[in-house]
């Protein structure tokens, strides 16, 4: 039997093969902080996908597609398994979508989107790796440059 | 069919090839017929949130030559936005005036904002060190005039490419046309990496060097750019790469370049360009500032509909 290096969890979500470095960052978006339920991370993990990875169970949630979304941009390899006693009833590998309002922030500081009440949006150009336009300054921008709101 | 009614023009990446070429067969055409009245009734808002001499002034001229009529401004200080308004309220109660907007703003993605804010007609008349995609058509109607056409030819970009907005929008517009490009400055003022990636999608040949003599005996075109001072937050930068291409008689002279090469520039110029080069067969950029007139008629014409 597979020795889990994290504990499972009975009900909820495992997000798992997300990159360490973006371990934190991810957690960060589930606002974990701000929950009373049980949350276990698993941080520079072996992987043989990844070489290092992160994992994240959360005892009673489920992702919104928001969350999900932003999971996509900032780990793109992450898979998401819903449990339902204590059996994986769902799988899947986060998508990035084709276009991106209102989560995100245009790196340029002189973008009008940074500067009038209008939602950010964003053009999805590459996936892998991850380049992105402002809809409005037409700048690119990578991983590096992702800045969540 | 080409049709351009009620199309905005804010960036060179929303054009086709085919529009390019439509757009500029219609410059043409302008140019040669002169004065009409087919925007007659037509009311163009001038809305210069920054201050532009030539770009107003070539709208301005381009539609009272077609029979149509101007409002506007050229300065914030006399705008609604002193008093906290936003953009999106400003030109939607402006759209109610007017048949079609033509907008420059200090922001980038300004004009794309207010075309998505209207039912009426945008042309951006640059937006920041974004696009400016009206001086492109008209560096494209130059090219096309003085090199009998836009296909293959090499081209050297010279100056400010990081701030440079009529280069990058160019470099775009000419990846249409099988251009070879030569990115020639500082290494402070290089192309941003954004622009050199959508080239690379679209399969462009280019080079980045930083002196002209590396690489003028290939050129075909040299689009030359002041270093425009008002995009430098810091002074020091400014005065470290002022000045660090001057094109002369004399350097022409000495430089290794084909007979026909022509240099343009979307003007004013500072120092990068003496008044030595102006009689110089080289030398087309009054002949590009004087194509602002047909070609911006034609943008008008052609998104009002009264051309189809």
């Amino acid at each position: 039997m597979k020795k889990y290096e994290v504990s499972a969890i009975k009900e909820g979500t495992v997000i798992d093969q997300i990159a360490s470095r973006s371990t934190f960052k991810v957690a960060n978006i589930l606002n974990i902080q701000g929950i009373d339920q049980v949350v276990l991370i698993g941080y520079n993990l072996s992987s043989k996908k990844l070489g290092s990875k992160g994992i994240i169970k959360i005892e009673g949630k489920l992702l919104t597609q928001e969350e999900v979304n932003k999971i996509s941009l900032i780990a793109p390899d992450a898979t998401v398994n819903i449990i339902k006693d204590s059996e994986v009833v769902e799988k899947f590998k986060v998508a990035i979508p084709d276009s991106i309002e209102e989560f995100l922030k245009c790196f340029n500081p002189n973008c009008v989107s940074n500067h009038q009440n209008v939602q950010s949006r964003f053009h999805v150009i590459n996936k892998n790796p991850i380049r992105i336009r402002c809809h409005y300054c037409e700048r690119h921008m990578g991983e590096d440059d992702i800045e969540l709101v | 069919m080409i049709s351009l009614k009620n199309k905005d023009i804010i960036s060179i990446l929303d054009v086709t090839k085919e529009e390019i070429l439509y757009i500029l067969d219609i410059s043409k055409r302008m140019e040669e017929e002169g004065s009409s009245d087919i925007l007659k009734g037509k009311v163009l808002a001038n809305l210069f949130f920054e201050p532009s001499t030539r770009t107003r002034l070539s709208f301005e001229t381009a539609m009272k030559r077609l029979g149509g009529q101007v409002v506007g401004f050229d300065e914030l200080g006399t705008t609604s936005t002193v008093k906290g308004e936003s953009l999106r309220d400003s030109v939607k109660i402006i759209e109610g005036y007017c048949d079609i907007i033509v907008l420059r703003h200090f922001l980038e993605g300004a004009s794309r904002l207010t075309a998505d804010s209207v039912s009426i007609p945008v042309i951006n008349g640059g937006d920041g060190a974004s696009q400016h995609p009206t001086q492109t058509f008209v560096d494209l109607y130059t090219v096309k005039k003085v090199k009998g056409g836009l296909e293959n030819l090499s081209i050297g970009f010279l100056g400010d490419l990081k701030y440079g907005r009529t280069s990058h929008s160019l470099a775009y517009a000419m990846s249409n046309f099988g251009a070879e490009m030569y990115f020639i400055s500082p290494p402070s003022l290089r192309i941003p990496k954004d622009y050199l990636e959508e080239l690379e999608s679209r399969n462009v040949t280019y080079h980045e060097v930083e002196s002209l003599d590396e690489v003028s005996s290939k050129l075909d075109i040299l689009y030359c750019t002041r270093i425009q001072k008002e995009r430098f937050s810091d002074p020091v930068e400014y005065e470290k790469v002022r000045g660090v291409y001057k094109l002369s008689k004399f350097v022409m002279d000495e430089l290794d370049v084909k007979d026909d090469l022509k240099i343009l520039h979307p003007l004013p110029r500072v120092d990068e360009m003496d008044e030595s080069l102006d009689d110089t067969s080289y030398a087309v950029y009054f002949q590009q500032a004087h194509s602002g007139i047909p070609v911006r008629e034609t943008l008008l014409a052609t998104v009002l509909g009264a051309i189809q």
